[in-house]
């Protein structure tokens, strides 16, 4: 820190020298910024520890932050159990397939409806923008769903309503804005079809966009769970991850299936270290993406969050 | 508008219907590129509209939504008349309010601060420590607080034990819920708006900032004088935006943090709250509709109004 206060008297010193209130602002921002972003990550580090702490430590002292008597228990009972994996694989299916087939037809639908010369540009937008404006609500959806889709307990009503939003669209619509229409052009001129210019000229310029709405796609099928709470029954043993994380905390039965066959007595279950454990296996490799990738959520707030 | 400009292509070809029909043919990849989509949206969203009709039948499984005997507004007037849906809409606007003030006022502070940080590695550092509640999932954001809060070993009541003093026990007690949603919404979403706020500060010319820093501005004044006025825009269009919003409500958040716990529900229950219990554990399809059109009709009304003041204060942002 000390060796930045000097970059920064270097940096400003030929002009103007630090005032006492700078001193004060930064002073105060270091302090409050650092006691924010604690506290962002701090409910994380007690769902860890309450993880690694037995039962009987739990039971007696309450949740601590640092684990008292550690012991992976909890873990492995998760582990044993299985139904994580399939979870995991479920949800890792979803993810993939969704955010593929979700993608290619924002980046189709995007780049149609911001060519200039496509006549019905104007109404298939408003067409697909009104749906944000105006909604059914639940009841009826709920209804159609089941009644008339006949999706209940399929995990096609999870996968299908997650495919894409009139958001997305309109994000899509924003990056290929800033694409030249002369692209567009000098494919026609080379006798190119609009399939082709589109896959061979403006797919690989909007690369940043489909990265971006990639992923806020991916976001959104790993965090799925309402979809899930709506559609699948307790008949369907498989849930996706967050559904699952859902029952366990919430549901004693869900619990016990979870760690099935391990333990003759249910009152030995590690309730607690359980939830908490699978909480941590179903939210880690989140946290471990998030980093790396939270440049292109933020591109993506730049670019769509207020202009629509 | 798109009639217009086949017309004009036709310009040559002769009659109109030819013009239009020859369009259509000639613009047909484009058209199935959309096709996709307009499927999607046709069966996700704009299907379910006929079945609004429910909210004013008495629903019964026998005859379904067109089967079920007609009761007009029977069911708007009962949810009226108990006072439900003024308790709703209450609980849904006072605490939008609260996220959309609290929210922005803290997003703005947090850009301010992080915009006076000189050191890029704290910057980076801090960003992705705040960024992390916003890719969770709701469901992990109930645990989180569960964790914290829960009455026999919640990390909160550790301390308090620890300290010698009484425990708390907020999952019994509704009056402490508004207090604890506004802080964890806060909490899951500032670090995404403060990137908002911040790529605005950005966008405020450096040079002014500088001229004056030269004419001897100090911080508070540059932070007061400046900054301050250049984030107007941005947080007058936001707050419109939000005003649109204004009675939908985040239902991840409450259902995941209070859930089923019917004590809390006088303070924590909104219009999304009572739809999902209603259709979902109830099976009261049309009460659930009846409330779930009021919210609509009353969304569309107010992204209306918000769209149109927009489009007069700041016409580039408007949404249509």
């Amino acid at each position: 820190m000390a060796k930045n206060k000097d970059l920064d008297l270097m940096e400003s010193g030929s002009k103007v020298k630090i005032g006492i209130s700078d001193m004060i602002i930064r002073g105060f921002g270091y302090f409050f910024v650092t006691l924010y972003a604690l506290a962002c990550v701090f409910p994380f580090l007690i769902i860890i520890g309450t993880s690694f702490t037995s039962e009987t430590v739990i039971r007696a002292e309450g949740v601590k932050l640092i684990p008292k008597e550690a012991t992976l228990q909890a873990y492995e009972m998760v582990v044993h159990g299985g139904l994580i994996w399939k979870s995991y694989g479920l949800t890792i299916t979803l993810t993939l397939c969704g955010t593929l087939l979700g993608l290619s037809i924002i980046a189709m639908t995007g780049y149609a409806l911001q060519r200039k010369d496509f006549p019905l540009r104007n109404g298939i937008s408003f067409y697909i923008y009104f749906t944000s404006l105006f909604s059914a609500g639940l009841a009826p959806y709920y209804l159609l769903m089941t009644q008339t889709y006949h999706l209940k307990d399929s995990y096609f009503a999870v996968f299908l309503p997650l495919l894409m939003s009139p958001w997305l669209i309109i994000l899509m619509k924003n990056f290929v804005k800033a694409i030249p229409h002369e692209i567009t052009e000098s494919g026609k001129i080379d006798g190119a079809g609009d399939m082709r210019i589109f896959i061979d000229l403006i797919l690989p310029m909007l690369k940043p966009a489909l990265a971006t709405i990639g992923l806020f796609l991916a976001l959104g099928y790993w965090n799925e769970w309402y979809q899930s709470s709506l559609f699948l029954s307790s008949r369907i043993a498989v849930k996706p991850l967050q559904f699952q994380l859902y029952k366990v905390v919430n549901e004693a039965q869900a619990l016990k299936n979870s760690v099935a066959g391990q333990y003759v007595s249910v009152s030995d279950i590690p309730t607690e270290s359980l939830k908490m454990a699978t909480a941590v296996l179903a939210t880690g490799p989140i946290v471990f993406l998030y980093p790396f990738v939270q440049k292109y959520f933020i591109g993506g707030i730049t670019v769509g969050a207020v202009k629509g | 508008m798109g009639k217009g400009k086949a017309v004009a292509a036709s310009a040559t070809g002769g009659k109109k219907k030819r013009g239009i029909r020859e369009t259509l043919w000639k613009y047909r990849t484009l058209e199935l590129m959309c096709l996709p989509a307009i499927i999607f949206f046709f069966m996700f969203s704009y299907m379910p509209l006929p079945g609004i009709y429910v909210a004013f039948v008495n629903y019964n499984y026998q005859g379904g939504i067109f089967g079920s005997p007609f009761i007009g507004l029977q069911n708007f007037q009962f949810l009226a008349e108990s006072g439900k849906l003024f308790e709703l809409t209450k609980n849904t606007i006072l605490y939008n309010l609260a996220f959309i003030i609290l929210g922005n006022i803290l997003a703005i502070f947090v850009a301010i601060l992080l915009n006076e940080m000189r050191s890029k590695w704290f910057k980076k550092v801090s960003q992705t420590m705040m960024f992390l509640p916003y890719f969770i999932s709701q469901v992990l954001v109930g645990i989180l607080v569960y964790n914290l809060l829960n009455y026999d070993y919640g990390f909160v009541n550790t301390i308090l034990v620890k300290l010698g003093l009484e425990k708390w026990g907020p999952y019994s007690d509704p009056t402490v819920w508004p207090v604890l949603l506004v802080i964890i919404h806060l909490w899951q979403q500032t670090g995404y708006n403060s990137v908002v706020y911040f790529a605005a500060i950005m966008g405020i010319d450096a040079e002014i900032i500088e001229a004056a820093k030269v004419d001897g501005a100090n911080g508070f004044q540059k932070i007061r004088y400046i900054i301050l006025p250049g984030l107007r825009p941005t947080l007058v269009i936001l707050l419109l935006f939000a005003m649109g919003g204004i009675v939908k409500g985040n239902f991840g958040l409450f259902y995941n943090v209070v859930g089923t716990n019917s004590i809390l529900f006088p303070t924590t229950d909104i219009i999304e709250t009572y739809v999902y219990r209603a259709a979902t554990t109830e099976f009261n399809f049309s009460r659930a509709s009846a409330v779930g059109l009021y919210q609509s009709i009353i969304g569309f009304i107010m992204v209306m109004i918000s769209n149109f003041v927009v489009k007069k204060i700041e016409p580039d942002y408007s949404l249509f």
